[in-house]
């Protein structure tokens, strides 16, 4: 992957819970829905599945899987093409949670593609989630 | 956001699909007065999503697709959007038993 060329989100955040704990939270379905969105989700590599909103679907792969340590996944969306990995490293208090959404291109096809692929829902979703969260 | 209003929307997405398009035409199937959609087309124009051209004595406008670019900001989409989802995740783990 070249990194001159895409570039990363990432967040990082302490949990008061053991890694075992996360893991679930990360890998089962059901407990996937109450956080992120509905899903098909299983943790096996090759394994494809959908994450489902209201603001569109995202389709998915499992890229890598090593419990309780980190996982990956292909998240792709509007045109987006990433990659979303997780990675569990145990503390004294828990866990070190830390997620990186790699694969942004830094020229604007991105957004042409985004624009292409679905840009009405796009926004209706936009709007809805970023009146939620201010 | 200018693309918010409906009416914009529809008149942006039509100059994406059939290319140059004058005035007079834009409104023959907007629904709409041609002032208003003059009005509508000034305010995508100012954001930078239609370009127009004058040719005689009409206005060509076409959209400007490149225009979307500084909306769908996908970095700041999903620094968002995780921001807020591990936060649900941090209070569905209170929630789970150990």
């Amino acid at each position: 992957m070249s990194t001159e060329t895409t570039r990363s989100v990432v967040i990082e955040r302490e949990m008061p819970h053991p890694p075992e704990k996360v893991w679930r939270a990360l890998t089962q379905s059901s407990l996937l829905e109450e956080w992120l969105m509905k899903n098909d989700f299983q943790p096996i590599v090759g394994h494809r599945f959908n994450f489902r909103a209201d603001w569109g679907a995202v389709d998915g792969e499992v890229l890598a899987v090593e419990p309780n340590k980190m996982l990956s996944y292909g998240w792709a969306a509007f045109g987006l093409e990433s990659v979303v990995t997780w990675t569990l490293t145990p503390t004294s208090t828990g866990t070190h949670l830390r997620m990186e959404q790699s694969g942004f291109r830094t020229d604007q096809e991105q957004a042409f593609k985004g624009a292409k692929y679905g840009w009405q829902g796009f926004f209706a979703g936009l709007e809805k989630v970023l009146a939620r969260i201010e | 956001m200018a693309l918010a209003d409906p009416t914009r929307r529809a008149l942006f997405e039509r100059l994406s699909r059939e290319g140059e398009l004058t005035v007079r035409v834009l409104t023959s199937r907007s629904g709409v007065s041609q002032p208003a959609v003059s009005k509508h087309l000034r305010v995508l124009k100012r954001t930078g999503l239609v370009k127009g051209r004058h040719k005689g004595r009409q206005t060509h406008y076409s959209a400007r697709p490149q225009g979307l670019a500084p909306l769908v900001d996908w970095m700041n989409f999903y620094s968002r959007f995780w921001q807020d989802r591990i936060d649900r995740l941090g209070d569905l783990l209170k929630r789970m038993e150990q």
